[in-house]
């Protein structure tokens, strides 16, 4: 019977994570437009893409081999799967241990792999740019990240994300020196990896200053539905991740009665709706950088991490 | 009996050199001797293995009468021989198959067959070895049949370049070896395997070993700063070779610097470990930093090997400060995963190589820019290709990413060394490792995107055709050893476990009776990782995307022209190259690594000459140290040319003052 419940805990948390992914970039758009005093689209509209673009028919070019048409399943598959892992409402999930924090982030690694492969696929110009630059940002935010989880493994004493949150949500870890210097490291990996301002900008239409975008100008149709999706969901695993490490308040366990439970989802929402209003708000306070300014930017959460695990090396203190 | 089979084996390779000799004429030569080679490497590879999982404590020993009359041949197949050996042979056996069809694109077969079968035999004498005199002859052997394979191909100017420069450091590195056995002998001169590790030598004589064994086996793995004969010489040698060149011999090494450090040498002092990992971390990220500068497909996957070295002595780097250190259960972690990092790169390396040799056939060109669109053209080869790419870049569910998810775990159990030095140390190695992890990702998005997606660049591009069916079989079983590797590690965890028993004392915790076939490396609420489910959740994830999309929304699909925001260019020339597409990287990297400099030529309004944009490149390693030593060489040369122009009077004063200088040396010595 455990076994059932915790199998439904898994699935609900896939599917949450399905439903609520694009609803937090319209959540965030929706702030950002009243930021800039614009009325905005409503917060349903990115439901609504997502639906007419999987309607459409797909424009494929001539040359586009089987690769492109296969990189949006996979990496809609592997975004999901990271997303699957990381706790939002409750922690210890059933399969949590099938992929421990250097997986999860492996797996996104793996997801961006293969759009950048996909960005050369059809061999324009636009596909080529982003995907360069897309894996000279990735060369500088996959080590910050890794070291990220030196950082919170050293502390919590393991790499499995449901243990660093049993940890953090107990006692133990109080006001850390390393801790500080991972949440601001986590947050510029997280912009970064998310294509947000300053590091990229998800709206823009001016193709020189594109990343993300550049790289997936050629699909359309369900493919370019399910590549929003996956990016919606990257957006979605990494305000979870943050939300769960650094604010691990109303995380419901295993065994929680469904009061509890209604109220762990409610806190999370919460956590949710904190976040994507920060974000939305650091967005509209700053500007867009120069693509090789990205490099400093992101140097930044490397050496944080780096030095967080340092820190921690000469004592488990800090 | 495994060892009799393993070196009857090494005698029907030496046999197939002679017939490979007396067959130059023979039309069908190639395909006999590969055949040959195939049977001779997949019997020692069934016997090394079988030893490996069932009689690892055994170690059968046989004493052939060859060599020095006084000590004769010792050959020994302990569990590390074993490995080492299926290593050596399945990378051997699958070249073979790979050469039967890629051989006979070859122009002058004579020139590779009867070298190609003796440097087989060669690299498995050095691992089946057990004494001093026995290993170096191998070791020469081994060195110099493949000196005489990358000279193959000897009317290539640059092949000869690269021969030389192979010729010297490889002589260089034995040289090292020789008098680390010469340290390691002791005063009572006996050179077997046996009578070394009964009386290893003590503090400061140790220490000398372990640096010439740095040198020498360093310099065969590919060791940043010894590796700049690597990239020059695998890729000369055709491409069979290339794969065995990078994926095995290179392991050979490794296992010279292996079977002498932790097991002749006797127990490490605590610095060891950080002279090694230091190496380790400076090549896994000079390596792939070079390859990321290269558009020559082989040379590219050539200095990946020089990457993959670095993140293997990682793993033995650690192991060496966990073992000084007296924490056995970690140092099996970290030489687990060194070791399994031997395993996974020869594999997925191999694979890479026989790819870019189907290329090479296919179209004649090694040069990335020259090529593209090649997934169309040659869809197999693309599809064994990407896998490889994937392996290689540590991603999962592949078997890269498990070797280097135990190196980040053994590196997350480093804080408890006491020493301060690891401690600064180990997280700025972690920090590289990750470094590197990353630009392999990127390096490898550019070698596939490069060669096999976009349009074709050239005309040989565009008329590739799929490799023959024996290449193809040879590329489609390495692949699937590495998703296999990737989903199901415990059972090759497993299987390593008597050779690092053998090494530290102590093994990783059974992996195979774990449940849902996890691997934990100390404990489940430590860290856990699971290939085979990952694998599973992703492609039910894409296939039920998939299917629900298809059934519900949309499957219709119209093939249009590309739309590259309105304005596309059929000129093949206006994609991205793999030199543009480093740009960002080479500007964030090499400026400093690499002193990277970029000129624009912009002729002024009016002038018709096209603009040009010249990017220089420094290789500071080879400036600053390989060209002073060389120079050096030449002013000594040239100050001695004198003595070759005297009279007979002179000469015979010469060698007289020698001898009695000599004798008055002998005379004076205590």
């Amino acid at each position: 019977m455990a076994i059932v419940l915790e199998l439904a805990f898994q699935g609900a948390q896939m599917l949450l994570v399905l439903l609520l992914a694009p609803l937090l970039t319209g959540y965030v758009r929706k702030l950002k437009a009243r930021l800039q005093r614009r009325v905005g689209p409503p917060l349903i509209q990115p439901y609504r893409d997502l639906v007419r673009l999987m309607r459409k028919e797909v424009m494929l070019a001539d040359n586009a081999s089987w690769l492109f048409r296969v990189v949006p399943y996979l990496v809609f598959g592997a975004t999901w799967v990271a997303a699957s892992l990381v706790p939002t409402f409750k922690t210890g999930l059933l399969f949590s241990w099938s992929a421990d924090l250097i997986a999860i982030v492996a797996l996104l690694g793996s997801a961006r792999f293969f759009l950048a492969l996909a960005g050369l696929d059809v061999g324009t110009s636009f596909g080529g740019i982003g995907s360069s630059r897309e894996v000279m940002i990735a060369s500088l935010a996959e080590p910050a990240m890794i070291m990220i989880v030196f950082t919170l493994a050293l502390t919590a004493g393991s790499t499995q994300l449901a243990t660093v949150v049993a940890y953090m949500n107990s006692s133990e870890p109080g006001l850390r020196i390393s801790l500080g210097l991972v949440l601001f490291a986590l947050t510029i990996v997280a912009i970064a990896e998310n294509a947000r301002i300053p590091v990229d900008n998800p709206a823009t239409h001016l193709e020189l200053t594109m990343v993300h975008e550049a790289m997936i100008l050629e699909y359309s149709g369900r493919h370019l539905a399910l590549i929003e999706l996956s990016a919606a969901l990257k957006l979605l695993v990494y305000m979870s991740a943050i939300a769960c490490l650094f604010a691990p308040w109303g995380l419901v366990t295993t065994g929680a009665s469904p009061g509890g439970l209604a109220i762990g989802v409610i806190v999370y929402l919460g956590k949710l709706m904190a976040g994507g209003f920060l974000l939305a708000v650091f967005e509209t306070a700053i500007a867009k950088m120069r693509v090789f300014r990205v490099p400093e930017f992101l140097g930044v959460a490397l050496m944080l991490g780096l030095l967080g695990t340092l820190l921690l090396f000469v004592s488990r203190s800090f | 009996m495994p060892l009799t089979i393993a070196l009857w084996c090494v005698a029907a390779l030496l046999g197939t050199v002679c017939l490979a000799v007396a067959m130059s004429r023979v039309r069908r030569a190639s395909q006999i001797v590969y055949s040959l080679s195939l049977a001779a490497t997949l019997a020692t590879l069934l016997a090394a293995l079988v030893h490996l999982v069932v009689g690892a404590e055994a170690a059968p020993v046989v004493v052939l009468q060859l060599g020095l009359p006084w000590l004769g041949a010792h050959f020994r197949m302990d569990a590390l021989a074993a490995f080492f050996l299926v290593v050596v042979n399945l990378g051997a056996a699958a070249a073979s198959l790979f050469a039967i069809g890629y051989g006979r694109h070859e122009h002058a077969p004579e020139r590779v067959l009867p070298f190609y079968a003796a440097f087989l035999a060669g690299m498995n004498l050095v691992v089946l070895a057990d004494d001093a005199f026995t290993f170096l002859v191998s070791w020469e052997f081994m060195s110099l049949s493949s000196w005489g394979l990358v000279m193959a191909h000897h009317r290539v100017r640059d092949n000869v370049h690269a021969g030389f420069v192979y010729l010297v450091m490889a002589s260089f590195g034995t040289l090292a070896l020789l008098l680390a056995y010469g340290v390691l002998a002791g005063p009572d001169g006996s050179y077997a395997f046996a009578v070394i590790r009964a009386t290893h030598p003590s503090g400061g004589l140790a220490a000398v070993v372990l640096l010439l064994v740095l040198v020498g086996a360093g310099s065969k793995a590919g060791l940043v700063p010894l590796h700049v004969w690597l990239p020059l010489a695998h890729p000369a040698a055709p491409s069979h070779v290339s794969a065995l060149m990078s994926g095995v011999m290179t392991k050979v090494a490794v296992y010279g610097f292996v079977r002498i450090v932790f097991d002749l040498v006797g127990p490490p002092a605590w610095w060891w470990s950080m002279v090694v990992l230091a190496f380790g971390g400076v090549t896994a990220v000079m390596g792939v930093l070079y390859a990321l500068m290269q558009h020559d497909l082989k040379r590219l996957l050539a200095y990946h090997t020089v990457e993959n070295i670095g993140i293997i002595f990682i793993g033995l780097g650690l192991a060496l400060a966990f073992e000084a250190h007296g924490m056995p259960a970690a140092a099996a972690l970290a030489l687990t995963a060194g070791l399994l990092h031997v395993f996974n790169h020869s594999v997925f390396k191999s694979l890479l190589f026989f790819g870019a040799g189907a290329v090479l056939t296919s179209t004649g060109e090694r040069d990335m820019e020259h090529l593209g669109g090649l997934i169309h053209r040659m869809p197999q080869t693309a599809f064994v290709f990407l896998v490889g790419c994937v392996a290689i870049s540590a991603l999962p569910p592949f078997n890269g990413f498990v070797s280097e998810w135990l190196t980040f775990q053994a590196i997350l159990l480093s804080p408890q060394l006491p020493s301060w030095g690891l401690k600064i140390l180990v997280p700025a190695v972690g920090g590289l490792l990750a470094l590197s992890a990353a630009l392999a990702a990127a390096c490898f998005v550019k070698a596939f995107g490069v060669t096999f997606l976009g349009r074709p660049r050239t005309g040989a591009a565009e008329r590739a055709q799929e490799t023959d069916r024996f290449s193809l079989a040879a590329m489609f079983v390495f692949a699937a050893l590495c998703l296999v590797a990737g989903i199901l590690p415990g059972f090759f965890i497993d299987a390593l476990a008597p050779v690092v028993t053998s090494l530290v004392g102590e093994r990783m915790p059974v992996q195979s009776q774990i449940d849902w076939l996890s691997i934990v490396p100390i404990a489940q609420s430590r860290s856990s990782y699971n290939g085979a489910l990952v694998f599973v959740f992703i492609a039910i994830s894409a296939g039920l995307a998939a299917f629900a999309i298809h059934r519900l929304a949309s499957d219709r699909l119209r093939r249009g022209p590309s739309w590259d925001c309105g304005s596309p260019d059929p000129n093949p020339a206006t994609q991205y190259t793999a030199v543009s597409f480093a740009q960002p990287i080479r500007r964030v990297f090499g400026t400093f690594v690499f002193r990277a400099r970029e000129r624009v030529e912009m002729p002024a309004p009016g002038d018709i000459r096209p603009a040009r944009l010249t990017v220089q490149l420094r290789d500071l390693v080879w400036e600053l140290l390989y060209v002073p030593v060389a120079s050096g060489v030449t002013f000594a040369a040239d100050k001695l040319n004198y003595l070759q122009f005297q009279t007979i009077r002179r000469y015979l004063s010469l060698v007289f003052f020698a001898l009695v200088s000599l004798l008055l040396v002998l005379a004076a010595w205590p």
